[in-house]
C-alpha cells in the first residue's frame, strides 16, 4: 500500500448525497479478477452517455459534458469533495480501487457508509469526515475558484485551504499509523499469531461445534 | 452494571485482543466466499506466500455471475456465455481447489446465493462471527450471529489470520410491536424501518430487531429483515435466538449433532439482550401501522405505502433532499402526486438474497396461482435462491404454478438483483423487484427498480401495475 503523509491536491466537487457504490463503479466492471484498471470506469454511468462494457477503450466513448469530472478545470483532481453517506451500498472494494486508479487519494464528506470508509484505508485513500457546514463552505470555495487545491496533512490531522484556513479532522490512530507508514494489516495481525492460537484453543474447547476439523 | 446487548455478548465472545487505540482483534468463525470479491484476496495470499489459517472455516459458492437459464447452466462453467463472467467463476473453482476450500460448484444441488446457502446448510449457526465479501452478509444476523460484509482486503485478512481488526459499533434496538396484517411481510417491516430512519440512520450501529412482530416471524422473514440492515446503513442486523431459530438449525448438514447439539442449544439460550441492557438508540414501530411498501426512487429510503402517492420534492424541508427527490423522479420517469398503483410495470423479478427462499416463493405462488402475467409485463422471472430451494419448490409444485401463470422458472443465482449476468432491465423499464437496492442502473443501464415483497411482486405481475396485495388476498 502506498504511504499517505501529506497531499497537495486539486479538488473536484461531487455535489450529490448518497452516492452509492453502483454509481462509483457499476457492476459490469466487477468481473475483473485484478485490483487495477478500474479508473476509466469510475462513475461510468454519470461520466459517459453510453452504456459501459468491460474491456472497452473509454477514450472513444461519448462523455457527458455536464458531469463534473469531465470539466477541464477538474482534470487531475486528487481530492474528492462529496456529500453525506458517500459510498453507501455494497462492500465492493472495487469502489476505492476505481477512485485510486483514477487518481483520488482523499475523499472529504460529512459522512461515509461504514464498509466503504474502511475499504478506503486498506488502499491508501484517506476518507475525511467534516461537519456539514464546513463541507458546505468548501463546496462554495471550490465553485468560486478555478484551480482550487487543498493541502491534506495526515500527520498534523489538518486540512489547509488556499485562503490560509486550517481545518482539523479526526482519524483513528491505528488507521493513521498504517496509512502514514504504508503498513500491511495482515503482517501486523500475524505478529499476534500466538494470541490468536491461544484464543482459538479456548474457543474450540467451549464451542467445539464451530470446528469441523 | 447494566446488562449486555446481544451484540455486546457476541463481541465479547470473540474478542482476541483489545488495543489501547480503540481497535480490537476479533476472531471469525465462518467466512463465505463467492467469485466476485475473492479473486484478488487469493491472489494476495499467493503473492505474500501465505496459507489460509483454517480451511474448515471457509465455504464457497459462485452466485453473482452464474447464468440462470437452463440452456447455459446445463453445461456447467463451459455454458457461461459471457467470457469475463466465466473467468471469474472458473477462478473461484481453481482457488478453492488449490487451497483446499469446500466449494459448492455451479451445478451442485447445494449451490446458490451465499446468504441462502449458509443458513440452509447450517453453516450459519447462532453465536458465530460470520463474514463475507458482500454487504448483505447482515442476513445471517437473523440467527443471533455477528455477521457483516467486508471488503476484499479483509477477505484476505480473514483467510490469512482468521481475525479482523474492528472497532466496536454502537447498539440500536428496532422494536416492532404488535402483529402484522395478512399480506404484510418482513420485507415491508424493513422497508418501513429504512423509510423511517433513512439509509444512513443505522451507520455505525449494530441493529437488533425485536418486539412481538419479529418474534412471530419465521427464519425466512427474519433473514429478509437483517439482510436489509445495510440499506439502513448498519453493517450488522441481529435477532435474538429463540425456539424458531433452534428448530430451523436442527438437522442441517453443518449443524452439530447428538451431545454437541445439546451443548450448543444450551449455550445458545444466552443469545439475547439482557432485560436491563442499554441501547444507544431505540426506534419503535407498530406492526399494525405497516402497509405493503413500494419504493419510488433511487434510494431504499424513498419508500411509501402502496396506498400512497409519489411524493413532491417541494414538500421536503432540506435542500439537498429536494434535489435528490427531483433527480429521482426524473430518473424514474414519475410525477409527484402520481398514485403508486398507477405505476405500470415492464418486468418483475422474484429472487435475490433478500427474498428467494422457499417461503418467499410460496408467498408469490399463492398470488400467482390460476392467474396470468399481464400482457404489458414483458418478463416475469422467478429465480430460486439455491438448488435446494428450487428442488423443494418443485416438490411442492410451485414451479408449475409460476410457469402456467407465465413466469419464467430459472436456475439459482443472484440474477437480476444486480444484473451481473444476462438478466437485466432495459433503459426506462420499470421493474417490481423483491431485491434490496433501487440505485440508478442497479438492475441494468437506465432501469427503474421498485422494491417490494414477493406477494406484492406477484400481484403486480398479474395486474400489470402495482396493487395492494391485501386486496388480492381478500378477493381470493
Amino acid at each position: 500500500m502506498e504511504k499517505f503523509t501529506q497531499l497537495d491536491g486539486l479538488v473536484a466537487p461531487m455535489d450529490r448525497a448518497n452516492v452509492d457504490t453502483d454509481m462509483i463503479i457499476p457492476k459490469q466492471f466487477l468481473k475483473s479478477i485484478k485490483r487495477s484498471g478500474f479508473g476509466p470506469n469510475l462513475f461510468d454511468e454519470l461520466r459517459y452517455l453510453d452504456e459501459g462494457k468491460p474491456d472497452q477503450d473509454c477514450s472513444q466513448r461519448p462523455k457527458n459534458p455536464d458531469f463534473v469530472l469531465n470539466q477541464p478545470r477538474y482534470e487531475g483532481a486528487s481530492v474528492l469533495l462529496a456529500r453525506q453517506n458517500f459510498g453507501c451500498g455494497s462492500s465492493r472494494e472495487h469502489a476505492p480501487w476505481a477512485l485510486l486508479d483514477y487518481g483520488f487519494r482523499c475523499v472529504i464528506a460529512p459522512s461515509f457508509a461504514d464498509i466503504f470508509y474502511n475499504n478506503c484505508f486498506k488502499n491508501g485513500i484517506l476518507p475525511i469526515v467534516l461537519d456539514e457546514a464546513t463541507v458546505d463552505s468548501l463546496f462554495k470555495e471550490v465553485a468560486g475558484e478555478e484551480g482550487y487545491r487543498l493541502t491534506v496533512d495526515l500527520e498534523a490531522k489538518e486540512i489547509r485551504t488556499p485562503g490560509g484556513r486550517s481545518i482539523a479532522f479526526d482519524v483513528d490512530d491505528f488507521r493513521r499509523h498504517c496509512l502514514i507508514n504504508g503498513l500491511d494489516d495482515i503482517g501486523l495481525t500475524l505478529e499476534k499469531a500466538d494470541a490468536i492460537k491461544a484464543f482459538e484453543a479456548k474457543h474450540q474447547a467451549a464451542q467445539p461445534w464451530l470446528f469441523r476439523g | 452494571m447494566a446488562g449486555k446487548t446481544l451484540y455486546d455478548k457476541l463481541w465479547d465472545n470473540h474478542l482476541v485482543e483489545q488495543r489501547d487505540d480503540g481497535t480490537s482483534l476479533i476472531y471469525i468463525d465462518r467466512q463465505l466466499l463467492h467469485e466476485v470479491t475473492s479473486p484478488q484476496a487469493f491472489e494476495g495470499l499467493r503473492l505474500a506466500n501465505r496459507k489460509p489459517w483454517r480451511l474448515d472455516a471457509n465455504l464457497a459458492t459462485p452466485d453473482h455471475n452464474v447464468p440462470t437459464t437452463l440452456k447455459e447452466r446445463k453445461e456447467g462453467n463451459a455454458g457461461i456465455e459471457d467470457p469475463v463472467s466465466k473467468i471469474q467463476v472458473v477462478t473461484l473453482d481453481e482457488n478453492c481447489d488449490d487451497f483446499g476450500i469446500t466449494e459448492f460448484k455451479i451445478n451442485d444441488i447445494r449451490q446458490g446465493i451465499v446468504h441462502v446457502v449458509g443458513p440452509e446448510q447450517g453453516a450459519t449457526l447462532p453465536g458465530m462471527t460470520l463474514v463475507c465479501g458482500d454487504s448483505h452478509t447482515a442476513t445471517h444476523g437473523a440467527f443471533g450471529a455477528l455477521a457483516h460484509g467486508i471488503g476484499t482486503s479483509e477477505v484476505e485478512h480473514v483467510l490469512a489470520t482468521q481475525c479482523l481488526i474492528q472497532r466496536k459499533m454502537k447498539n440500536m434496538l428496532v422494536k416492532v410491536n404488535g402483529t402484522l396484517a395478512a399480506g404484510v411481510t418482513g420485507k415491508d417491516i424493513v422497508l418501513a424501518v429504512i423509510g423511517k430512519i433513512g439509509t444512513a440512520g443505522g451507520t455505525g450501529y449494530a441493529i437488533e430487531f425485536g418486539g412481538e412482530a419479529i418474534q412471530q416471524l419465521s427464519m425466512e422473514g427474519r433473514m429478509t429483515i437483517c439482510n436489509m440492515a445495510i440499506e439502513a446503513g448498519a453493517r450488522v442486523g441481529l435477532v435474538a435466538v429463540d425456539q424458531t431459530t433452534i428448530d430451523y438449525v436442527k438437522g442441517r448438514p453443518f449443524a452439530p449433532t447428538e451431545a454437541q447439539w445439546e451443548q450448543a442449544v444450551a449455550a445458545w439460550s444466552d443469545l439475547h439482550s439482557d432485560a436491563d441492557a442499554q441501547f444507544d438508540a431505540v426506534v419503535e414501530l407498530e406492526a399494525s401501522d405497516i402497509e405493503p411498501q413500494v419504493t419510488w426512487g433511487n434510494s431504499p429510503e424513498m419508500v411509501v405505502p402502496v396506498s400512497a402517492v409519489v411524493p413532491n420534492p417541494a414538500d421536503q424541508s432540506d435542500e439537498n433532499q429536494q434535489k435528490a427527490y427531483t433527480r429521482a423522479l426524473e430518473y424514474m420517469g414519475l410525477n409527484a402526486g402520481q398514485a403508486i398503483t398507477d405505476i405500470k410495470l415492464d418486468r418483475v423479478f422474484i429472487g435475490s438474497c433478500t427474498n428467494s427462499r422457499i417461503e418467499d416463493l410460496r408467498e408469490a405462488a399463492a398470488i400467482a396461482k390460476g392467474k396470468k402475467v399481464a400482457a404489458n409485463v414483458k418478463q416475469a422471472l422467478v429465480v430460486p435462491g439455491s438448488g435446494l430451494v428450487k428442488q423443494q419448490a418443485e416438490k411442492e409444485g410451485l414451479d408449475k404454478i409460476f410457469i402456467e401463470a407465465g413466469f419464467e422458472w430459472r436456475e439459482p443465482g443472484c440474477s437480476m438483483c444486480l444484473a451481473m449476468n444476462a438478466d437485466k432491465l432495459g433503459a426506462g423499464e420499470h421493474c417490481a423487484s423483491t431485491s434490496n437496492r433501487n440505485f440508478e442502473g442497479r438492475q441494468g443501464f437506465g432501469g427503474r427498480t421498485h422494491l417490494v415483497s414477493p406477494g406484492m411482486a406477484a400481484a403486480a405481475a398479474v395486474a400489470g401495475h402495482f396493487v395492494d396485495v391485501r386486496d388480492v388476498l381478500q378477493a381470493n
